[in-house]
């Protein structure tokens, strides 16, 4: 066994003396091989964080929310629908809901309207999500003025703020009472922004959400479900953005094994010649290609998948950031949970390492199976 | 120290390193709990529906909320133009009879 570690321990001397010898090249393949691992593993570990913390935070989300459609279009909803939809076996609770979105000129920003059932706020007191505070530089005790749907002025005090733990929800949300929201909105006492709807058993999901369709055919049903599935959706890694860095980090790392598997240079093939020509088996000459590629690829995962975490959930993705933002004022400040596992860093490793390791020996190994004077001489 | 054992005590560094953000990662879960519950609380509290992350156009805050032909509305040529909506998976059935589920008619 110590003999097997020497011959290995003196193998890896002379790799490591061979990629120092193109010291320039190998610190490049290295640096970029490093760059597509922390890209693809960024995007996996981002992705399935925020996938994981929606569906636990979601959970609690109402089972079914009543839209009114009208013309294709999301429209307000009677307030009788509630006590329609309540009425349908099944249905423990259908509360009107009243909630809008509000665009700040000044800032630029819009804002989420809302009112609180279940925490009612007197009328001119306002609550705000943690992102408005610290975008607008609002604090609490503070007034905030608003243009109504007429046009005249309406100032709140901001009473309380959001807790900054829960940013990731509430980051954007304005919360006032039911009498400020519909001086602010002009939204009629009879109507609501949409229905939600309590069913005692999940199994009846389903078929309430058919009758309510059956009852009031302009209503769209939206099942928690569906509420969920969409954050699949929408970090699914077929998904537009995602798919798109995925799609230029493989391709990246197909030229680069394409490089290394079409062929050696002139000056690896003399080398392999000569070590041959001194009495290098097959078998070595292998080994050591085989510690060529490892001591690149093996070295720039460990490397990308390291910086990768620090990237995701030490710096909260900096570099995803500013494509997240996009043209939004609001940008919710928050730390994801590190929900990783060994099965992602599995999936990676077969993506990058043992492709390029393959590419490197491959080559290799019809190059060592030729005469040594046949290659010395070409 | 020979150069094969440099690059080994560096491998095997890195390789702490990997194991050692996995335990990271539990311990950061088991602490992140007070932030989840918090959140789920503000969820069933608010009985609020998606994720504040891309607060530039109303689809885009409430994408569960949105209608498929939303990203259309202003215009009958209007492209979808907020930069978040590029996240957005194209629904597998589209340019079929029908984009929704069978209850949403």
């Amino acid at each position: 066994m110590t003999r097997w570690i020497n011959k290995q321990k003196n193998i890896i001397d002379f790799t490591l003396s061979s990629l120092l010898r193109r010291k320039g090249k190998n610190t490049a393949l290295f640096f970029v091989y490093m760059v597509i691992v922390f890209l693809l593993s960024s995007v996996m570990f981002f992705t399935h964080a925020l996938k994981q913390e929606a569906k636990i935070i979601l959970q609690s989300t109402p089972d079914i929310v009543v839209q009114r459609n009208v013309a294709g279009r999301h429209d307000l909803i009677p307030a009788r629908y509630a006590e329609e939809i309540r009425r349908i076996r099944g249905v423990s609770a259908a509360t009107p809901r009243l909630w809008g979105y509000y665009y700040d000129p000044q800032s630029r920003a819009n804002f989420t309207l809302m009112v609180s059932e279940s925490n009612p706020l007197p009328s001119g007191d306002i609550m705000i999500g943690s992102g408005i505070s610290r975008t607008l530089k609002v604090f609490q005790g503070d007034m905030m003025t608003f243009r109504t749907f007429s046009g005249d002025l309406l100032t709140l005090q901001v009473a309380n703020i959001l807790s900054s733990e829960s940013e990731l929800v509430s980051s954007d949300l304005i919360l006032l009472s039911e009498e400020d929201f519909r001086y602010l909105t002009g939204m009629a006492k009879e109507h609501a922004t949409d229905v939600v709807v309590r069913v005692k058993n999940p199994k009846e999901f389903k078929t309430v959400a058919g009758k309510i369709v059956n009852l009031l055919p302009d209503s769209r049903p939206i099942l928690k479900d569906e509420i969920l599935r969409t954050y699949d959706a929408v970090f699914d890694w077929r998904s537009g953005m995602v798919a798109l860095v995925i799609f230029i980090s493989v391709l990246a790392f197909i030229i680069f094994s394409w490089d290394k598997a079409s062929g050696l240079s002139a000056e690896e093939r003399m080398e392999i010649g000569i070590l041959k020509a001194i009495g290098w088996e097959t078998a070595d000459v292998i080994n050591m290609k085989f510690w060529e590629g490892t001591v690149i690829s093996l070295t720039s995962f460990l490397s990308g998948v390291v910086l990768a975490y620090v990237h995701i959930f030490s710096a909260s993705a900096p570099l995803f950031a500013q494509v997240l933002k996009g043209w939004s004022i609001l940008y919710p400040s928050f730390r994801l949970t590190p929900f990783i596992n060994p099965y992602q860093i599995a999936t990676l490793f077969f993506l990058t390492v043992v492709p390029y390791t393959v590419a490197t020996i491959v080559p290799s190994w019809r190059a060592a199976t030729v005469d040594p004077d046949l290659i010395m001489r070409s | 120290m020979r150069r094969s054992e440099v690059y080994l005590s560096c491998l095997g560094f890195l390789f702490l390193l990997l194991a050692s953000i996995f335990f990271y990662a539990h311990y950061q879960r088991a602490h992140a709990a007070l932030r989840l519950n918090e959140m789920a609380r503000v969820v069933k509290e608010l009985e609020l529906t998606d994720l504040c992350l891309f607060t530039e156009a109303r689809y885009t805050r409430h994408p569960s909320q949105a209608d498929l032909q939303t990203p259309f509305q202003d215009h009958p040529m209007a492209m979808e133009h907020f930069p978040s909506g590029s996240f957005m998976k194209i629904p597998g059935n589209i340019g079929r009879n029908t984009c929704y589920d069978t209850l949403d008619q």
